[in-house]
């Protein structure tokens, strides 16, 4: 009898538990399914071809879009890549290649410490070393202080899917006579390449999303520019600057903009999906 | 007792690699003591020995490849009268070639491309030369039958024992003198084991084989000569049909009789 009654308490105790485990799953998903909500109802209506193709219009009239801004953000990202990408790709090979001497763990160290640094932070220390000598906002310290930012993010994955590949691969190299460097440039780096892509494609995402640092280096800018020493558009600013302005039409627009860019992001994750798809296989 | 120095000289064989005083670390662990050690050209050295003896710090002292996981090398090792120790490893290696326990294959290469890479990534570029030199090396390692048309498919879709003979067959590929082979049959299934052991037959006409086995029947099918390593020092060494059937050491014949290891 008394084996009966706690056996049946038991059962109680582990659906309780359970369910608020369900429950808490359900929870986290709350907020990404509000932000779904109100961008797709907010932001829908105003996205149309022309808010990809056109300027936006002076305050006051009613339309227009943000070319300017989809080009700024592709601009800012690619200028981004060119200084994050090769010093994270080489630095991670760096790192995996030196694991345990005192220089390459102070490095990784540093990495870890300059990755937890608030990305405002970073966007004053570019406001300090670009714009202040060039004694303007431009494209060009935009880049820079989201290179800052996809730096750590590209040399950690790129040191671990490196340590990932078997050492036999890099013995196989090294025994047939192939020097260091050509094992670990066309043997080492091809076996990690998805790992790294991955690496590349969520750093991506992740600075596509910043607009501190971007405030106190490209600015943003009305119109159209592609110069690399001006001031230039970009998404997040333009959702910053339009969510706040007084006009519905504008809070429309920022509306619309948050939704371009939350799609931005989630293709950049479905495109990590695709790639990573086979690594357990 | 017997004296050392005479049962570990191999007389009538021309000598291609001579092994004096070799001492190797791991830190502050010694892994090899005081080897003294002539390796016969175009036989089949067999390395025997319990877990953790020597053995494959052994094979790896041979291409320097034991310094690549932070080990250190003392003594002589001399191929050809040059000590080892003097040269480029990288140049070593493309003389001393190597076959590891696990079939290793290039992930992200072809079958054609695996063959080739040791040329390929050290600048070799004629296509036709290349073509021919997959055919013959494939050939040589009895693969080329099998995978002649699928060269263009990944080496690592190869079963285990394909993948092997993948791995021989790019070895050779480099043109080698000595092949040093770690285990290289004990992932394999025994079918594959028979076609790799021929080959190690085939293969020491032309070229001078060490091979590090756990496997006394393999050691016994395969080699001319056989090394008895235990506790990083060498106890007999001598003709293989002597280790096995007339060993002059107590250790050894504890060993080969399965009574220790």
């Amino acid at each position: 009898m008394i084996g009966t009654l706690y056996y049946r308490w038991r059962k109680i105790k582990s659906f309780i538990m359970s369910s608020l485990c369900f429950l808490s799953a359900i929870l986290a998903l709350i907020p990404l399914f509000i932000i779904f909500y109100y961008t797709m109802s907010k932001g829908l209506s105003s996205i149309n071809w022309a808010f990809f193709t056109q300027m936006p219009k002076p305050a006051g009239e009613t339309g227009g879009g943000m070319a300017n801004a989809l080009m700024g953000t592709g601009i800012l990202i690619s200028l981004g890549s060119i200084i994050g990408l090769p010093v994270g790709i080489l630095a991670g090979i760096y790192l995996s290649a030196n694991r345990t001497t005192m220089f390459a763990r102070a490095v990784r160290f540093l990495t870890e410490v300059l990755n937890g640094i608030p990305s405002i932070v970073i966007g004053v220390v570019a406001y300090i070393i670009v714009v202040i000598p060039m004694k303007r906002f431009s494209a060009l310290a935009g880049g820079v202080s989201l290179g800052i930012l996809m730096i750590p993010l590209i040399t950690r994955t790129t040191e671990e899917m490196l340590n990932l590949v078997p050492h036999s691969y890099r013995e196989a190299s090294l025994g047939l006579g192939i020097p260091r460097w050509k094992t670990t440039l066309f043997v080492i780096l091809p076996a990690a390449f998805k790992g790294i892509f991955t690496g590349i494609l969520l750093s991506i995402a992740r600075v596509a999303g910043e607009t501190a640092p971007l405030l106190f280096t490209a600015l943003g800018n009305r119109f159209w520019s592609t110069q690399l020493d001006q001031p230039i558009a970009s998404l997040t600013v333009f959702i910053y600057d339009y969510s706040k302005a007084p006009f519905d039409d504008w809070n429309r627009q920022a509306w619309a903009a948050a939704l371009v860019l939350i799609m931005l992001v989630m293709f950049i994750n479905i495109l990590f999906r695709f790639v990573t798809r086979k690594r357990y296989a | 007792m017997l004296n050392m120095t005479e049962e570990t000289e191999v007389v009538d064989e021309t000598i291609r690699i001579r092994i004096e005083n070799l001492n190797a670390f791991f830190g502050k662990t010694q892994a090899l003591i005081n080897i003294n050690l002539n390796i016969p050209k175009n036989k089949v050295l067999a390395i025997i020995g319990p877990s953790g003896c020597g053995k494959s710090t052994f094979l790896r002292c041979l291409n320097r490849m034991h310094e690549e996981v932070g080990g250190k090398i003392k003594g002589k090792i001399l191929l050809d009268n040059q000590n080892i120790m003097e040269r480029d490893p990288v140049e070593l290696r493309k003389m001393v070639g190597m076959i590891f326990q696990k079939p290793n294959p290039f992930p992200t290469m072809s079958i054609f491309d695996n063959v080739t890479a040791g040329l390929r990534l050290n600048g070799f570029r004629n296509k036709k030369k290349l073509q021919e030199i997959v055919e013959v090396n494939l050939t040589k390692a009895a693969l080329w039958d099998e995978v002649k048309d699928i060269l263009n498919q990944p080496g690592i879709n190869l079963s285990g024992g394909q993948q092997q003979r993948l791995c021989i067959a790019r070895t050779l590929a480099v043109n080698p003198e000595v092949i040093l082979m770690d285990e290289p049959c004990s992932a394999l299934d025994p079918i594959s084991t028979a076609k790799i052991e021929e080959l190690i037959s085939g293969l020491k006409k032309n070229f001078t084989i060490v091979i590090v086995t756990h496997n006394m029947q393999q050691a016994a099918r395969v080699s001319n000569y056989t090394a008895f390593f235990y506790m990083g020092e060498l106890v007999e060494y001598d003709k293989t049909a002597n280790i096995f059937t007339r060993p002059k050491m107590k250790q050894t014949e504890d060993y080969v009789t399965g009574r220790f290891g």
